[in-house]
C-alpha cells in the first residue's frame, strides 16, 4: 500500500480532474447506449424506453447488408487475431528466448512499427503497395492488412508474458529428458497460454473495429462493420447506428474483460 | 588426472575444464583449468562465496553450459557434447523450477514420463518419491499452494524419481529459514546414503558444505582452492583463501625459524616459537602466515615471560561463546572464542592487558 504521504488522493484537484476526465471519455459513450433504447426517431430528444432499434438493426430494411458486413468483420477478426498471434509467438520467442543476434533492436522496432506509424500512412502505404502488384481488392487485402497491424498487440501481452517466465522452466524440463519440442509444448506453451489468449483476444478486438486501412484497402461493395456504419452514417444519423455501436461495444468490453481475467489468472498460476 | 574406465568407482571426473563467457576483451574467465574427481556414492559439495564458478560447473556437469576447453566424464564416459537431456543426471534448482501448471505427483512424474515408462512404474514409482520425501498426501495440489519447504522437496523427489546416476543440487537450501535449512540439511544426507546416488551439492554456506559433505572442494575465482573431508579442509587448509573462507580465523605474521619433516617451527615477532603444520614446502627464514581458528587460543592475566601480549578491545557475549577482541601489541587484531560451558569466566575485561595462548597443535604455516 501507498505511504500516506503519497497517496493521491491528496493532491489538489485530483477530484475535479479526474471528473473531467471520466466525463470527456465516456459521456459520449454512454448518450448514444442511452439513446439506443429510445423510441423517438430523434437523436437528441427522449421519447420513452424502446428496443426498436435493436430490432430494426437485426430485422430492419438495414439488416441484410449489416449481417453481410458483420460476418465479413468476424470472418477477418478471427482470420487476422488468429494468424498474428502466431506470428506474434514466434517473434516473442526469438525476440525473449533466441539470445542476442544481429539486428534485434531493428527486429523489434520492424514488429512495433504498425503502433507507430500513423495509421492513415499505413493505410495509403498498403494501398498503393496493394494497387502496384495487381492484387484486386476485397476480403483477401483487408486480411492481410489487418493481419500485418495486428502483430504488435497481440506481441506486447505475449512478449510480456514469455519475459516474466524464467528460463529455468524450459531447462528443467529439459534436464528431466524432455526433449526441446517436448519442453515447448508440455511445459513453456501451458505457461504462455494466458499471454497468447490476451494476445488473441487483443488482436480481434483491434480488427474488429479497425475503420482507416479497412476503409483504404476494401474493394467496391465489400464493407466491414466499421465502414458499414460509416457509410450508413453518411446518410444521417439514424438511431439504428447507436444500437449497432452499443452492440459493438458490448462485444468489445466483452472481450477486454476476458482479456484482463485471463492474464491475472496466469500470473496467479505462474507464482 | 587419468582417464577412467568403465565400471570404475569415479562418478564425475572433470579434467582441465576452461568455461569463457563472451569473446574477446569482454571475456571473463568463469573456470580456469579446474580438475577434479567425484567419487560413486560420494556427498561431494562445491564451496565457495559467489561468483567463484562453483555454479557454472554444476551447469556444465549438468549440460546447461558448454565448455570452452577440457572433457567431463560420466562413469567413464565422455559426456560434454551430449546435451543436457540425454545425460543421466538430474538436477535440483535454487528456486525449484516446479512446473506451476502440473500438479505435485505429475511434476515428479515428469522425468519418468519423458523416459517412456510405462504408466503402472511411473504412478508407483511417483508415489513412492512422494513417501520418500514425507509428503504423501499433498499428490494432487499445485506447487503454488505448498510451503517453500514442501516445495523444496518436491524437486527433491522429482529429480530423484528418474534415479540418476549423479544428483546435482544448485544451493537447494538458499532459500528456506535457518530451522528448516538445519532439519534439511540432516534430511538430505540421509537420502543420499538411503538411495546411494552421488550427489554434487553447490553452496557458498560453509555450514552445510562442513556438516553434510563426503568431501568438499573449495572454489575461488574460477579456481580449485583445495579438495578434502570437512576435516581436512578445517584444519589443513592450504592457503589464507581456504583458511578464512572455511570458519572463521586468525592470520599472524610469522618468520620460520626451523623446518623438519611435516612442521616447522615459527615465531612471532620476538615471541617464542610456536610449532606449525605445513602446507606446501618452506624454508628457514621465509616470510608467512599462521593461521589459528578463534576455538584454539585462549587469553588470561599476562604473567611475566609471556611474549604475547595486547589489551582487550571488547567481549563480545554469543550465547555458548563469549568472543574476544584482543589488540596485540605487534598492532594485529586477534579474534578469541570462549565457551560459556562452565562458569568460568575469561579473568580479563575491556580495557585490561592480556596474555595470549595458543593451543598446541593449533597454528598452521600458510605459504603463498
Amino acid at each position: 500500500m501507498a505511504a500516506p504521504g503519497s497517496d493521491i488522493r491528496r493532491y489538489p484537484g485530483f477530484l475535479p480532474i479526474t471528473i473531467l476526465c471520466l466525463v470527456m471519455l465516456y459521456a459520449p459513450l454512454i448518450i448514444v447506449m442511452i439513446y439506443s433504447f429510445n423510441d423517438s426517431r430523434s437523436i437528441t430528444s427522449w421519447g420513452g424506453f424502446s428496443l426498436r432499434w435493436y430490432e430494426e438493426v437485426f430485422f430492419g430494411l438495414e439488416a441484410a447488408k449489416f449481417k453481410v458486413a458483420a460476418l465479413n468483420s468476424l470472418f477477418i477478426a478471427v482470420m487476422a487475431g488468429i494468424t498474428s498471434t502466431v506470428l506474434a509467438t514466434a517473434a516473442a520467442l526469438a525476440m525473449i528466448r533466441g539470445g542476442s543476434f544481429r539486428g534485434k533492436p531493428a527486429s523489434f522496432a520492424l514488429i512495433n512499427l504498425p503502433l507507430m506509424v500513423p495509421e492513415i500512412v499505413t493505410a495509403v502505404a498498403t494501398l498503393i503497395f496493394f494497387s502496384t502488384i495487381g492484387f484486386t481488392r476485397g476480403v483477401a487485402t483487408i486480411l492481410v492488412a489487418h493481419i500485418v497491424f495486428c502483430i504488435p498487440f497481440a506481441y506486447l501481452p505475449i512478449a510480456a508474458r514469455l519475459q516474466g517466465i524464467e528460463s529455468v522452466y524450459e531447462q528443467a524440463a529439459m534436464d528431466l529428458y524432455a526433449s526441446r519440442a517436448q519442453a515447448f509444448w508440455q511445459v513453456l506453451m501451458p505457461l504462455m497460454l494466458p499471454g497468447i489468449i490476451s494476445g488473441f483476444l487483443l488482436a480481434f478486438i483491434i480488427s474488429l473495429d479497425d475503420f482507416i486501412i479497412t476503409n483504404f484497402v476494401k474493394g467496391a461493395g465489400v464493407e466491414t462493420l466499421p465502414t458499414a456504419i460509416f457509410g450508413a452514417v453518411k446518410q444521417g444519423i439514424k438511431p439504428n447506428i447507436m444500437a449497432l455501436s452499443t452492440l459493438m461495444l458490448l462485444i468489445s468490453v466483452i472481450f477486454v474483460t476476458i482479456s484482463y481475467f485471463v492474464g491475472k489468472s496466469g500470473a496467479k498460476s505462474s507464482q | 588426472m587419468g582417464v577412467n574406465e568403465p565400471g570404475s568407482s569415479t562418478a564425475v571426473a572433470i579434467t582441465n575444464i576452461v568455461k569463457r563467457y563472451g569473446i574477446g576483451d569482454a571475456s571473463v574467465l568463469a573456470l580456469n583449468d579446474v580438475s577434479l574427481e567425484i567419487q560413486d556414492n560420494e556427498f561431494f559439495t562445491l564451496l565457495g562465496p559467489s561468483g567463484c564458478g562453483k555454479t557454472t560447473l554444476l551447469r556444465i556437469i549438468a549440460g546447461f553450459e558448454q565448455v570452452t576447453a577440457g572433457v567431463v566424464h560420466l562413469y567413464g564416459e565422455e559426456i560434454e557434447q551430449l546435451p543436457a537431456n540425454k545425460r543421466p543426471v538430474n538436477t535440483v534448482f535454487q528456486q525449484y523450477a516446479l512446473f506451476p501448471h502440473m500438479s505435485v505427483l505429475e511434476n515428479i512424474a515428469f522425468g519418468l514420463r519423458m523416459l517412456g515408462k510405462g504408466k503402472a512404474e511411473i504412478e508407483s514409482r511417483a508415489k513412492q518419491m512422494l513417501d520418500l520425501v514425507q509428503l504423501g498426501g499433498f499428490a494432487d495440489r499445485r506447487p503454488a499452494q505448498l510451503s517453500g519447504g514442501q516445495q523444496q522437496r518436491v524437486a527433491l523427489a522429482r529429480a530423484l524419481a528418474p534415479a540418476p546416476k549423479v544428483l546435482l543440487l544448485d544451493e537447494p537450501l538458499s532459500a528456506l529459514d535457518l530451522k528448516l535449512r538445519q532439519a534439511m540439511r540432516v534430511e538430505l544426507k540421509q537420502i543420499q546414503e538411503d538411495t546411494g546416488i552421488t550427489f554434487v551439492f553447490v553452496t557458498h554456506d560453509q555450514e552445510e558444505a562442513l556438516t553434510m559433505s563426503d568431501r568438499i572442494a573449495v572454489m575461488s575465482s574460477g579456481e580449485l582452492q583445495q579438495i578434502g573431508t570437512a576435516h581436512e579442509v578445517y584444519e589443513e587448509p592450504r592457503n589464507k583463501f581456504v583458511a578464512g573462507f572455511i570458519g572463521e580465523t586468525n592470520l599472524l605474521d610469522v618468520t620460520v625459524e626451523e623446518v623438519r619433516a611435516d612442521a616447522a617451527m615459527c615465531r612471532v615477532g620476538d615471541g617464542a616459537p610456536i610449532a606449525c603444520s605445513v602446507a606446501g614446502n618452506t624454508t628457514k627464514g621465509a616470510r608467512g602466515h599462521i593461521s589459528i581458528r578463534p576455538e584454539r587460543m585462549s587469553v588470561s592475566k599476562p604473567k611475566r615471560g609471556d611474549k604475547l601480549t595486547g589489551i582487550v578491545d571488547r567481549l563480545v557475549y554469543l550465547g555458548t561463546d563469549t568472543q574476544c577482541l584482543l589488540h596485540l601489541d605487534n598492532g594485529t587484531e586477534i579474534t578469541v572464542r570462549a565457551q560459556n560451558a562452565h562458569e568460568s569466566t575469561l579473568g580479563v575485561g575491556p580495557g585490561d592487558r592480556a596474555a595470549l595462548n595458543i593451543d598446541a597443535g593449533a597454528a598452521r604455516l600458510l605459504v603463498d
